[in-house]
């Protein structure tokens, strides 16, 4: 059988042999966190600490009653030195909560491993929630509501995406080579709590290493299983990655569990197996510091709430080229090249959805402006949701919000394919994100 | 060196940060270079008088789109190689002995009438060297099916006039060895004649990329087996498949003209059904059409149905048609 994959999509250059081969190190402990309390998708955390507070490492110290949201911790020891306003690195400002370390660090107790059948799916639910976790892929979803399907909603597979497709990062392939059993103990709570049968962790094929490690770690479960991926962008897409696991297309418009399938990513399933275990709530993950403008490129451990100047000065800073300055198109990203944010200050924080730092300076390609169309239909060739992204940037450009929803741009997962490919480098990723946020606009006017 | 950092000014873009090394002027750049056997198949056969059709159609192409954009005040793009890849077609669909004046005449009219009037490159509906070809046809019907034989051929100094393949097969019943046709070696546009000179660009474009399959592949099966149809029911009377597609203007119709990525759609759909319809119309045209090469017009035809085409081929969105609640059986992995 050959490997499971989905139609069209791209073959960037990954530049993953940077990091793929370094082990994870962990980066040293910060001497100050900004911990913003928006980490996830839903409603904000209301501080429970105040300028002054002495705190441990893994309190808790930001929560909401909302049902669609996730508690933060401090990731470090020490006092509170501010609840202020603070970059996020989504590009906002957001409360976050400034702590000044001490210096100590706390022991979890990492020899301690419980069993499965002493946990509920609730005392699973619950502990996950009370633990802040939430997905690690970047997107950021609270974890407790995905495991809570609505009624009538039945999930008989949970797939871990172990795909990493975009290029540079290695944080999620260097997981699951050196804790292959954290992913699939993970994995089967995940199971656990949703009651599926089947439990699937899709790795890119590029990847022998860590399919290596995670069958032999899944050896003993009779119901998990690796499902052996294609090498494409973008493989880890949760819709693409379902039709390629299991074979399964999740309708228009609708979520996974419509077709009775759950997606974690497989730095998630970590996080569930130290906060399950040890009791550790998320408070610090596993990322990659890379790029052609990174001097040594990294797997980092990193306490969220970690700024990214502090990280990449501990990765040599950013390459310098000849008179000692950093080049003025140096871009620093939230995330990997194909769909990370742009940040315009280092000064922001390691978050929850921090996949990874990508640091590029062969940006110029895209500053010189875009040309015509010339209806090459490379961008129809590769758009994974089978759309015509030429026509919907144009329509998201004019702001024509009705043509644009006619020709199912609400679909648009803004992977960036046919940026990418475009020869006259159109903005057409950019375009269409505009235009869905006006659709929406539009969309909730109307409902009013 | 922590300070430093943060005075940086950093640059602020939008997603994907990541782009490829492809560009206009590259993809234009490649298809001049796969035209270039055909242009010295054009002067082995017809001499140093096809290469100064060439050159002044592409030369006038180029003035015509700096002035139209000059005097628009537009930002010139000459560079980009569009306007010399009409220039040079147009040149290559011309009989050897065209007046010059009319060759200066038809660049202009494709540049200004087929591309920029609509809004320059990527906006025109039609083919401009195609639409410059048929305004040719309109104002020079003599000049433009006037051929003479190639030089490798033709007997006198001062040759007299020659009959085409595909005018010997319609009137005269006449069909040229197949092998004299793959090689070039007859009377034609100058560079038509030679299939194997444009194959060689045609494969060459092919591997770079930069040609849909679809397109040339449908358009000369489409020929090949809708003209065999009727070869099969009278072989006298009508060409054999691989006459259709060696003889007249097929081939650098099918790899250079069909495949042009402003006039053709952009769904794969949507290319079958240009390219196929295409090639059937293109016989249609030789077998009962009052003039034996169905070509040119064929191809502008189906331009004007591009838009329509788009419209109606969508592709199909990702998980269009899968229902809520409905689940497949496991996959086999």
């Amino acid at each position: 059988m050959g490997v499971g994959t989905f139609d069209r999509g791209i073959h960037p250059e990954y530049h993953k042999e940077l990091t793929s081969g370094k082990r994870i190190e962990s980066a040293a402990l910060p001497k100050t966190v900004i911990i913003p309390l928006q980490q996830h998708a839903g409603a904000p955390c209301v501080p429970l600490v105040k300028k002054g507070d002495t705190v441990v490492e893994g309190q808790k110290i930001g929560d909401v009653k909302a049902f669609v949201s996730a508690p933060v911790h401090a990731s470090i020891s020490g006092k509170v030195k501010d609840v202020e306003l603070s970059h996020h690195p989504v590009g906002v400002r957001t409360l976050s909560v400034i702590i000044e370390g001490d210096g100590a660090v706390k022991q979890w107790p990492v020899n301690e491993r419980v069993s499965l059948d002493s946990l509920t799916p609730d005392a699973i639910r619950g502990n996950i929630r009370e633990a802040g976790i939430v997905g690690m892929g970047g997107a950021a979803f609270p974890s407790s509501v995905k495991l809570q399907p609505p009624k009538g909603v039945t999930i008989d597979i949970v797939i871990l995406n172990g795909c990493e497709c975009e290029p540079y990062l290695t944080a999620d392939h260097r997981l699951m080579v050196e804790e292959p059993e954290k992913v699939v103990w993970g994995l089967t709570a995940i199971m656990k709590a949703v009651g599926a049968s089947k439990g699937i962790i899709g790795i890119e094929e590029n990847k022998p290493d860590a399919i290596e490690a995670v069958q032999k770690a899944a050896s003993n479960s009779s119901n998990v299983s690796v499902a052996v991926l294609a090498a494409k962008y973008p493989q880890g897409a949760e819709k693409m990655l379902i039709q390629a696991a299991v074979k399964r297309k999740v309708p228009v418009g609708k979520l996974p569990l419509d077709a009775g399938v759950l997606v974690n990513n497989v730095g998630t399933a970590v996080a569930f197996y130290e906060a399950l275990n040890w009791g550790k709530p998320l408070i610090e993950r596993v990322l990659t510091v890379s790029g052609n403008a990174v001097s040594q490129p990294k797997n980092l451990r990193v306490r969220i709430g970690a700024s990214f100047e502090d990280i990449l000065n501990q990765c040599g800073g950013l390459v310098r080229e000849g008179t000692g300055v950093i080049p003025p198109s140096v871009e620093v990203l939230n995330g990997g090249p194909m769909m990370g944010i742009a940040q315009g200050t280092l000064n922001v924080p390691v978050v929850k959805g921090t996949s990874g730092i990508t640091a590029l300076k062969t940006v110029s390609l895209k500053r010189e402006g875009y040309g015509p169309c010339i209806k090459c239909a490379a961008c129809v060739e590769v758009c994974p949701m089978g759309l015509m992204p030429y026509r919907l940037g144009d329509y998201g450009r004019a702001q024509r919000t009705v043509e644009f929803k006619d020709w199912a741009g609400l679909s648009c997962i803004e992977c960036g394919c046919c940026s990418y490919v475009c020869p006259a480098k159109r903005p057409l990723v950019h375009w269409i994100r505009v235009a869905k946020f006006k659709a929406r606009t539009e969309t909730v006017k109307v409902a009013k | 060196m922590s300070e430093t950092l943060n005075q940086e000014k950093l640059l602020v873009s939008s997603s994907p940060h990541f782009l490829k090394d492809e560009s206009i002027p590259k993809i234009m750049h490649t298809v001049i270079l796969a035209l270039i056997p055909a242009v010295a198949a054009s002067v082995y056969f017809f001499g140093l008088r096809a290469l100064l059709l060439i050159l002044v159609c592409v030369g006038v192409s180029l003035l015509t789109e700096y002035a139209f954009q000059k005097i628009r005040n537009k930002p010139v793009t000459i560079y980009d190689g569009s306007a010399i890849i009409t220039g040079m077609l147009l040149g290559l669909t011309l009989p050897p002995d065209f007046t010059l004046f009319g060759a200066i005449l038809g660049s202009f009219f494709a540049i200004c009438v087929g591309k920029q009037l609509y809004g320059g490159l990527g906006f025109n509906i039609f083919n401009p060297a195609l639409l410059g070809r048929a305004f040719l046809m309109a104002t020079y019907p003599v000049f433009m099916t006037t051929w003479a034989e190639p030089r490798t051929i033709a007997k006198a100094v001062d040759a007299v006039t020659a009959a085409t393949p595909l005018a010997l097969a319609k009137f005269e019943g006449k069909f040229a060895p197949l092998t004299d046709l793959f090689i070039g070696n007859v009377a034609g546009s100058i560079g038509e004649t030679s299939v194997i000179a444009i194959l060689i660009g045609g494969l060459y474009l092919r591997y770079k990329g930069y040609i849909n399959w679809k397109l040339p592949l449908g358009y000369l099966g489409a020929m090949a087996v809708f003209g065999g149809i009727f070869w099969l029911i009278n072989p006298v009377k009508y060409p054999n498949p691989l006459f259709h597609i060696f003889a007249g203007g097929a081939m650098l119709a099918a790899w250079f003209m069909v495949t042009d990525m402003v006039t053709s759609p952009v769904t794969p759909l949507g290319q079958w059904i240009f390219a196929l319809a295409g090639g059937v119309l293109a016989v249609v045209i030789r077998l009962w059409g009052g003039l034996p090469e169905g070509v040119m017009y064929s191809i502008l035809f189906m331009n004007a149905f591009v838009p329509l085409i788009n419209k109606h081929t969508r592709p199909r969105v990702f998980g269009e048609g899968a229902k809520e609640g409905e689940i497949a059986p496991l996959g086999g992995s």
